[in-house]
């Protein structure tokens, strides 16, 4: 006699709590502390453009997988977190069309295309900020805003002419050179503490090293990403600077390096990106390795001065080659 | 000589892959073992084991050596049809199957009564499978068996033993176990391995007998190490049971040491799939088997410490196999229970004895969680590898829904076999099947199931292996045909 109500599947029959959804939304919390110190830091603008970029990309989300019509899972978190990394790369400063044309190129053309989660082979907020970069160039290297040093939250939000036009730490550093920049930003110490507190003109995701360490440090404590491709890519980018970034070799400023540019945010919320990074380990040690180098490569020679968004997208399609290179040892390979 | 007494004084585990599922042994844990009731009825199937089916015959006790009598080779028909028209009496551990090949397990009665005939029975793994009944008769008395000192056997009669006792390996697979010692006397082997470890999560079996029978499983270890003709054995239990090891140590230590056989415990650290021959085996040795080969090619033989019992309660008391005890738990049985069940009795005739099921059950399974078998129905024996039934409400179990593959690769780090589950997922999910043998699952993979367990998208990834494993065959099979 067969009884209805109970339910029959192949084992296991038990299984870790962890989900996709608890995946994402916990890397969705950890990026959010830079966020809220960056209102304190920009003003509530940096709130809005967040907001208005998660919007869209959990809207464009929605409406792809309607349109090629798949279940609708924007409930699973990852459209939250290319929202939130979207605003993160992209000026404060910009106005609110912006981010929403960026959401659509990074979650219609770069995955929902692609056959949706799991699918892409370029990581979307990075699609979507190269897109803008390539079309509003002007937009997109200038609209940043001078830090607050007064508790005006306020002074950003209105028009958009109002927003005053900030230089970038590494736009000064390559095209003026290191004494323009300690003209401009004050003694390399004052630098480093406030590259690592957040406290100078850049994106939101470039603001504090600290918050994001902090998040991107209790990733790994969970277990949800290894150290491998965060590690990789800053210890790359320190030593390619180290060796090539000064006017002789092995004079460059590593530390100056890591701290600024997006590095940080770029090492342990981007190229970590699980679908568009290799699964093992030696892949992930070459990919971040790869990253690291290409970074320094574009910020040296190339025409921007940030370069990680470049050399990760440069990077995520060689991610299908590295899994088949480097394949899992098996257990058997240590028999006699 | 392979005792290493250093590395048993700290638990060791396996290095490659594992995971760490909740254990729940606390609910049968610490109960001591409880025989049931007669059942009703029971159900034995023709094939419980590894290598060929049983065919059936009832041979009255006693005749000399019955089970030579009954190794007749070919004639199951006749057999069959005398059996089914006299509607014979047996006693619980008469002989009513056996089979020519060396690789099989002869059947006994679980039960006093009488035979009912053959039928199909539903089946925990396979659907249906061939069965003989045998209905009860409340007055049959039940069996006695005398104490024999097994040291006065010789090999061969101490293999005909276990041979004619139908034991087969209770951790899981069902080999023979008179045809895993029969050793060629050519292998180079120096360590038994006591399997103790019992991974899987609520399973306690394994731990009450290592508790209650301590000093049988050890006689039983030093009968299979006379079997082998070698000296040293590791048993290999998981550090979740403690009193286990305790009693163990104690009862070894209290033995004096004889013809230089050399018996130690081993904790192990606690991590699934530490029951799985491959891992065990590099636990205790750190020895390694290459892929496809028998462990006798590195020197070890595994058997499980329930099976070492059983060994014993053969050789030394002519018992045959036809009892066994089973973890019933989870939070969908009334009162969770260390049982000793006759083999071949209904899961309902527990159920039935142990106060029936809750109101939120949501799925029995027959095996452990990891690796066990969900049924549908309450119709269905217990087997002589049955260590367990779970009853499991809804939110003990996981029934979401699954997602795409993320790539997280939590599965390559879950693998203890150094396999891709992820890739083996989306090659079948594309219709691609039988391009997977590359990832070594046909020769490797024991669906242990820890790649499902980790697996955040909730992937059916032993499932998606079987179905690998059945286009791999047939791939096969329509190039045998071209050629």
């Amino acid at each position: 006699m067969t009884r209805t109500d109970l339910i029959v599947s192949v084992s296991p029959h038990v299984k870790q709590r962890v989900t996709t959804a608890t995946l994402m939304w916990t890397v969705a919390a950890c990026l959010t502390p830079p966020l809220i110190l960056s209102i304190f830091i920009f003003g509530f603008q940096t709130l809005l453009i967040t907001l208005v970029s998660v919007g869209a990309c959990v809207a464009t989300e929605a409406v792809s997988q309607k349109a090629l019509g798949r279940p609708v899972h924007v409930s699973d978190g990852s459209a939250v977190i290319t929202g939130l990394l979207l605003a993160y790369i992209i000026p404060p400063g910009v106005p609110y069309w912006t981010p929403i044309t960026g959401a659509v190129m990074a979650i219609f053309v770069t995955k929902a295309l692609m056959g949706g989660l799991g699918f892409n082979i370029f990581n979307p907020a990075l699609i979507g900020r190269a897109f803008l970069v390539a079309t509003y160039p002007v937009v997109m290297t200038t609209a940043w805003l001078e830090p607050l040093r007064d508790a005006s939250i306020f002074r950003y939000v209105g028009p958009p002419v109002d927003v005053v036009s900030a230089a970038t730490p590494l736009h000064v550093l390559k095209h003026y050179g290191m004494s323009a920049f300690i003209e401009t930003f004050g003694s390399l110490s004052t630098v480093y503490a406030d590259f690592f507190f957040g406290l100078r003109p850049g994106c939101i995701g470039e603001t504090s090293t600290l918050l994001l360490l902090i998040g991107g440090i209790f990733l790994i404590y969970k277990r949800y990403i290894t150290w491998h491709i965060p590690l990789s890519v800053i210890a790359s980018v320190g030593l390619f600077t180290w060796i090539f970034g000064g006017e002789t070799s092995f004079t460059g400023n590593p530390l100056l390096a890591v701290l600024s540019g997006g590095v940080i945010l770029g090492a342990f919320f981007m190229a970590t990106d699980y679908v568009t990074s290799p699964s093992q380990k030696t892949g992930q040690l070459i990919f971040g390795a790869g990253i690291g180098a290409l970074t320094v490569l574009i910020r040296l020679k190339g025409g921007y001065p940030e370069g990680i968004c470049y050399a990760i997208l440069l990077m995520n399609p060689l991610t299908p080659a590295l899994d088949q290179w480097f394949r899992p040892k098996r257990f058997s390979a240590g028999a006699p | 000589m392979v005792i290493d007494a250093k590395r048993a004084e700290s638990p060791a585990t396996f290095p490659k892959g594992g995971v760490h599922p909740e254990e729940w042994k606390g609910f049968t844990g610490s109960l001591a073992i409880e025989k049931i009731p007669p059942p009703p009825r029971v159900c034995l199937f023709l094939k419980q084991h590894v290598g060929a089916a049983c065919e059936v015959a009832v041979q009255k006790a006693p005749i000399q050596a019955p089970h030579d009598n009954l190794l007749f080779s070919r004639h199951p028909g006749r057999i069959y049809q005398q059996l089914v028209d006299r509607k014979a009496t047996v006693r619980a551990g008469d002989l009513i199957g056996s089979t020519g090949d060396r690789l099989g397990a002869a059947l006994h009665a679980s039960l006093g009564g009488r035979v009912e005939g053959v039928v199909d029975a539903l089946h925990p793994m396979t659907g249906k499978a061939p069965a003989l009944v045998i209905s009860g008769d409340p007055e049959a008395a039940a069996p006695g068996y005398d104490f024999e000192d097994w040291r006065r056997f010789s090999r061969q009669e101490l293999l005909d033993r276990i041979r004619s006792a139908g034991i087969v390996g209770l951790g899981g697979a069902g080999f023979p176990a008179h045809f895993k010692l029969d050793v060629d006397p050519q292998a180079q082997l120096d360590t038994l391995i006591l399997n103790g470890s019992e991974c899987e999560p609520y399973l306690t079996c394994d731990h009450r007998i290592m508790v209650e029978h301590a000093p049988e499983v050890i006689e039983g270890a030093k009968i299979i190490l006379t079997i082998l003709g070698i000296h040293a054995c590791v048993i290999g239990v998981e550090t979740n049971k403690p009193d286990a090891i305790d009693i163990l140590q104690r009862t070894i230590a209290e033995q004096r040491s004889e013809n230089d056989l050399r018996i130690i415990v081993q904790p192990l650290r606690v991590k699934y799939p530490q029951g799985s021959a491959d891992q065990i085996i590099q636990s205790v040795t750190g020895r390694v088997r290459s892929s496809g080969k028998r462990s006798s090619s590195i020197g070890v033989i595994v058997q499980n410490v329930y099976t070492t019992k059983t060994i014993y309660d053969a050789v030394v008391r002519g018992k045959p196999f036809y009892e066994r005890v089973i973890t019933v738990s989870g939070r969908g049985i009334a009162r969770p229970a260390n049982l000793l069940v006759p083999i071949g009795t209904h899961l309902g005739d527990i159920v039935s004895h142990l106060g029936g099921t809750t109101e939120d059950l949501a799925k029995v399974v027959v095996g452990g969680p990891m690796m066990g078998f969900a049924v549908s129905s309450l119709d269905i024996p217990i087997t002589k590898t049955t260590a367990g039934v779970l009853f499991l409400t809804r939110d003990e179990i996981d029934a979401q829904d699954y997602g795409p593959c993320i790539r997280c690769g939590f599965c390559l780090d879950a693998c203890p076999m150094g396999l891709e589950p992820n890739n083996i997922g989306i090659y079948v999910e594309a219709g691609r099947g039988a391009e997977t043998a590359q990832f070594g699952l046909v020769d490797d993979c024991f669906e242990c199931g820890s790649c499902a367990y980790v697996c955040p998208a909730k992937r059916p990834l032993v499932q998606f292996i079987r179905l690998a494993r059945i286009q791999i065959r047939e791939a096969e099979r329509k190039k045998e045909k071209q050629k």
